[in-house]
């Protein structure tokens, strides 16, 4: 898509030598559209991808006259989100107007909150790749609308630049985000791509268990903004001398899009700050855009004096004042927090550390745990979940969670394969082939086994239970057939026949040998 | 039906509401007869910008028909009016007297429109008005001022002009008003008519076309106080379309405009509204006014509300603070004019907005954007908007202080009679002077009134006279103004309206609109 | 207290997206300074230890419920569009992004 797009290329310092020269300070602001029925402000809705400019209405349009009205979810939303984040909750806060002009925003003035956010002060532990625990420090987190979306027509790339005129859709202006903007990030050292990533998974878990937004990056319902920089190195990066050395000059770069793109553009961010401050040169305060394919940053807009918002109490709209009884019965409402839901899960499963991460890298969790609630075995539902459809998941680019809706692939359906298993009717190999099956569409797992006429005999049983007792006796022939010394198997076919007492076939025998072990 | 005039036109709408329901009289008969007589006198007057025959006639069929089967409908049902061309009409031009909007029909209506309908009247056309109303003579309208009946080289008030001169010409019964700084009560008293702006948020706001958002006020203009009352029961109520309407019911002003009774009741003439920098003539007609509600049985004091002083200074940093963000919106993306900077190729969106707000606006708009956008901005918020938003707060002290003496407040509506055009337009303050009466009542969100108190004696023009009341205590301006205009009408053997000269006849030019 | 150059004036006016002809700029810079040294006032009331107010009405926590009322169509929509193409508004190229 930019393949034509040639970027100014900047000087990066090698990252170990920047961090062994410099200290980084990192800042998030973290973008999330709330899935609520309707707008921030209006009755239209908010479904993603619908034709253009078929959810707007006078209000959203910023029509002369239309006045907004506060949703009242949204509102409920932020404030479980500010408690989710240990906030404090304002007892009493307001709208602003955040005026500048842009084609995408229909009033020209964004409504957000100001210096009255309805949530402040609050926290998140993140565990990082190791175990140990980050405290991120939050230090708002406020309302706001979101803005249409313009396509740029003309020129090569797609791209602002370069575009002839723009088309503009305005499904998208009005819809509720939630702005959760972090304390400066300190401490971390060499760590602090690692603890962004981290932080943006961990708050992703957290609003997801919230139920209160899609959390999709790759579809812009959450979005991250990364300001970085650096100050000198002056000791340990926790140290009190470390931490007394004031913040250099910070550039922020806009929408980060995934987890891995955060933690790469923080990590391109100090190794170019680094390059510049050490080659006697100064940080310009910016906008950055960060660029997946490349992966690097380029300059954006320049901030400056005429940045000039000219915030004013919002005259349309009248205040917030959450009572404490509401912000009770919303805390009544969290969801167990993610990290202490990980361990138990983690222990009640029996998985290992490696096997749990396998399962959240795959978004399994929640399937997992009702599959188990089915009555399947934490194995099973492990196995199962992870194997073909994520495989499938993977192919068609979206996550484990829609593939298995869109489909009408449930956990009861992963416990009904389970149970055939268990039950004896279906060997391992039959149920990979039924769940091949019920993934293309041909039905629940029973009536594919039906159908394809799979079944194992009663006295197959008893053949595949001595052939696997054979081959886990015999682990050195086993070794040798995996490696293709086919010959080997006569030894074990003549230990299957000794344990049937000669009742089993030998072809049979020969077939599942080989079945099992290439 | 006694009092029905021959000439439907010269009728009160109350009178029209009882031919109307009586049957002696059509809608659509009383519909064309104002469109008749828009056909004869606007063309003098220029009130309105916009007139719509076919759908007024088609709305006051569909009153008539309800009526013959016999359907219950409201006291002004089939009962003509004119919107203000603030207020958005559906399927309607609506322009707020600006090129930028030139042509622009909204998709929807304003819920004070939507209620006019409901209530069944025919909309016959959309009334001048100021530039986003933002003006006191409606000289700032991009499609020329509209002329006071009175005498048509003198302003009809603003921004409201258009509903007022509609009114004191016949050319309808009833019109809407909004009222930021006095819009709807100015313009009332300089062409003896009678126009409230209700307490704040006690008519919807939604769908009108915002000047400064915790100010401006819809309500209605009449030719008397009773049928201002029975237009402001339609108009007003709770509306959730509007964060800022109150969730009550519209005050008993209709009973209250009957009852027109002051006996008992404690009236305040606010010192610092009279005496210096107002006309000798309205400042004599608005004393016999308050010796007449004397002579009602009012209890009539002075009081004080010393920081009416800073009203006006405080009104020019709030307004056009809002009203530079509210306007943010007219920049030629989504609807109105678009027009690119002259030889400049391939225009940004960026050049494209600037030069069409450049073109699109008049100075008077210019002139508040630019100076709410200092006021707002960075470095100047506190010495400005700041400061002003706490005089807000001192005024609105001084009326609670003076309500906790009496019952209503009174004061004239205007230092001044009609100007003549062109006085104050090259003279920003002096014009912004006209509404140093009418402002307190916007910044604190209070009901006020205007209604005739009769001719000043040194040029024959119309005087208003003031009647404030608290928040949602709107029935107190009906109970005074109904008993004041009572006993005025019975001293002068008749409205005042009725020694109006007659207009020449001319055809209206409304090209371009 | 401060008055307004010409340079505030045109800067101002670059805030508000308004191009202002040199005759203009000139009347402004004239016009608003007469204009904010009268409102200039309000700093001589006696505000100290005042509240500010934003709003008229005491009112707070006016909110909708969450339930979906019906939009525009996509034509009642673009109607009013100077230029629309694709069912979108059409606008001019955008210099760069926010
Ligand atoms: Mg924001
Ligand atoms: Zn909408």
């Amino acid at each position: 898509m930019s393949t034509t797009t040639t970027h100014h290329q900047d000087a990066v310092m090698d990252y170990d030598e920047a961090l062994a020269t410099f200290d980084p300070v990192m800042g998030l602001e973290v973008h999330v559209e709330l899935h609520t029925n309707t707008k921030m402000f209006c009755g239209c809705p908010t479904e993603f991808g619908a034709e253009p400019n078929s959810q707007v209405c006078p209000v959203c349009l910023g029509l002369p006259g239309a006045l907004p009205v506060v949703n009242e979810k949204a509102v409920e939303s932020a404030i479980r989100i500010g408690l989710a984040l240990n906030c404090e909750i304002a007892s009493w806060c307001r709208f602003a107007r955040k005026n500048y002009f842009y084609p995408d925003m229909p009033k020209n003035f964004q409504t957000s909150q100001y210096d009255e956010p309805i949530a402040f002060e609050g926290y998140l532990d993140v565990d990082l790749d190791d175990g140990t625990v980050y405290r991120v420090e939050i230090e708002r987190a406020h309302m706001e609308e979101d803005t249409g979306k313009s396509l740029h027509i003309g020129g090569a790339t797609g791209r602002i630049h370069g575009a002839d005129h723009s088309l503009v859709d305005y499904n998208r202006a009005g819809i509720p985000l939630i702005e959760i903007v972090t304390k400066p990030l300190v401490g971390a050292g060499e760590r602090a791509p690692e603890v962004a990533r981290t932080y943006v998974a961990a708050l992703r878990e957290l609003l997801r268990a919230l139920d209160v937004s899609d959390v999709k990056m790759e579809q812009g319902s959450m979005r991250c903004d990364a300001n970085v920089s650096l100050r000198a190195k002056a000791g340990e990066p926790t140290s009190a001398e470390q931490l007394a050395v004031p913040l250099g000059t910070r550039t922020e770069t806009k929408n980060v899009n995934s987890l891995r793109s955060v933690e790469r553009a923080i990590r391109y961010e100090i190794s170019r700050h680094a390059a510049v401050l050490a080659g006697g040169g100064s940080i310009l305060q910016e906008t950055r855009h960060w660029h997946e394919d490349t992966g690097v940053t380029t300059s954006g807009r320049v901030k400056s004096d005429a940045d000039d918002y000219r915030y004013f109490p919002e005259p349309d709209l009248v205040p917030v004042a959450p009572s404490r009884e509401l912000v009770d019965r919303l805390r009544g409402t969290l969801p167990e927090p993610p990290a202490e839901r990980r361990k138990r899960l983690q222990n009640d499963w029996g998985y290992s550390d490696l096997e749990m991460r396998d399962v959240y890298n795959a978004g399994a969790a929640e399937l997992i745990e009702q599959t188990v609630s089915a009555g399947a075995s934490p194995s099973a539902a492990r196995k199962w979940w992870l194997g073909e459809p994520s495989r499938r998941a993977n192919a068609e680019a979206t996550d484990l969670v829609s593939y298995a809706a869109d489909l009408g692939f449930t956990p009861a359906t992963v416990a009904e394969l389970d149970s055939l298993v268990r039950s004896g009717r279906l060997n391992d190999s039959m149920a990979r082939e039924v769940l091949g099956g019920v993934l293309d569409g041909e039905g629940g797992p029973t009536a594919v086994a039906d159908a394809r006429g799979l079944e194992l005999k009663q006295d197959d049983g008893a053949l595949e239970a001595a052939v696997d007792t054979v081959i886990a006796a015999n682990p050195d022939v086993a070794a040798k057939i995996r490696d293709g010394k086919v010959a080997a198997a006569g030894a074990l076919i003549g230990q299957v026949m000794k344990a049937t007492k000669g009742q089993a076939d030998a072809g049979k025998a020969r077939e599942l040998i080989l079945g099992k072990l290439q | 039906m006694t009092d029905l005039p021959a000439d439907l036109t010269r009728a009160t709408a109350a009178v029209l509401g009882e031919a109307l329901a009586d049957k002696t009289i059509s809608s659509v008969e009383l519909t064309q007869a104002h469109l008749d007589r828009i056909a004869a006198v606007d063309g003098a007057v220029h009130s309105y910008l916009h007139v719509d025959p076919e759908g007024a006639l088609a709305a006051a069929r569909d009153v008539d028909g309800r009526r013959s089967t016999g359907e219950t409908l409201g006291v002004l049902a089939g009962v003509p009016i004119a919107v203000k061309d603030v207020m958005a009409t559906r399927g309607l031009p609506t322009t707020c007297g600006s090129k930028m909007l030139e042509g622009w029909i909204p998709p929807y209506d304003a819920t004070v429109v939507a209620k006019l309908r409901a209530a069944g009247l025919p909309i016959l056309g959309k009334t001048n008005m100021d530039e986003f109303a933002m003006g006191s003579s409606t000289e700032h309208s991009a499609y020329g001022p509209s002329r006071n009946p009175w005498d048509l080289t003198r302003i009809p008030g603003g921004s409201g002009g258009g509903s007022s001169s509609v009114l004191a010409s016949f050319q309808a019964p009833l019109a809407t008003g909004t009222d930021t700084g006095g819009s709807i009560r100015q313009p009332a008293a300089v062409t003896a008519t009678v126009g409230t702006k209700p307490t704040y948020g006690g008519v919807s706001r939604y769908g009108l076309v915002a000047l400064a958002s915790s100010l401006d006020q819809a309500g209605p203009c009449g030719r008397t106080v009773l049928d201002t009352a029975l237009l402001h029961a339609v108009m007003g109520g709770h509306d959730p379309m509007d964060s800022t309407s109150i969730a009550a019911p519209v005050p008993p002003v209709v009973e209250a405009a009957r009852r027109a009774d002051v006996s008992g009741l404690r009236v305040g003439v606010v010192k610092e509204l009279g005496g210096q920098g107002y006309q000798a003539g309205v400042q004599e007609r608005f004393d016999e006014s308050v010796q007449l509600l004397v002579d009602l049985g009012a209890e009539v004091v002075e009081v004080s509300c010393p920081n009416f002083e800073y009203a006006l200074a405080a009104y020019y940093l709030i307004l056009p603070s809002e009203a530079s963000s509210n306007l943010a919106k007219f920049d030629a993306m989504r609807y109105g004019m678009r027009v690119g900077p002259e030889g400049v190729e391939a225009p940004s969106a960026e050049q494209v907005m600037a030069a069409t707000r450049e073109a699109g606006f008049g100075p008077e708009v210019k002139r508040r954007i630019i100076l709410g956008t200092y006021a707002l901005s960075s470095g100047y918020y506190d010495a400005y908007y700041g400061s002003a938003q706490k005089v807000r707060t001192l005024i609105a002290q001084d009326f609670d202080a003076a309500f906790e003496q009496v019952d209503v407040l009174v004061s004239p509506t205007t230092p001044t009679t009609a100007f003549a055009f062109g006085d104050k337009l090259d003279d920003p303050m002096a014009m912004y002077l006209n509404d140093i009466a009418t402002i307190p009542a916007n910044l604190a969100g209070l009901p006020g009134m205007s209604l005739p108190a009769g001719l000043a004696s040194e040029d024959g023009l119309p005087v208003g006279f003031q009647i404030l009341a608290p928040a949602m205590q709107d029935d107190r301006l009906y109970a005074v103004g109904g008993a004041l205009e009572g006993a005025l009408t019975d001293r002068w053997g008749g409205p005042v309206l009725n020694g109006i000269p007659d207009l020449p006849t001319a055809p209206a030019d409304r090209t371009g609109v | 207290m401060s008055s307004l150059t010409r340079a505030d004036v045109a800067h101002l006016a670059g805030l508000a997206r308004i191009e202002l002809s040199d005759a203009e700029l000139d009347r402004m810079v004239g016009e608003l300074g007469v204009i904010i040294e009268s409102v200039a006032k309000v700093q001589q009331a006696p505000i100290d230890g005042v509240a500010p107010m934003s709003h008229p009405l005491p009112l707070t926590n006016v909110t909708r419920p969450d339930v979906v009322r019906p939009s525009l169509t996509p034509a009642e929509a673009l109607a009013g569009a100077p230029a629309s193409d694709q069912q979108r508004f059409s606008v001019p190229r955008i210099l760069d992004e926010e």
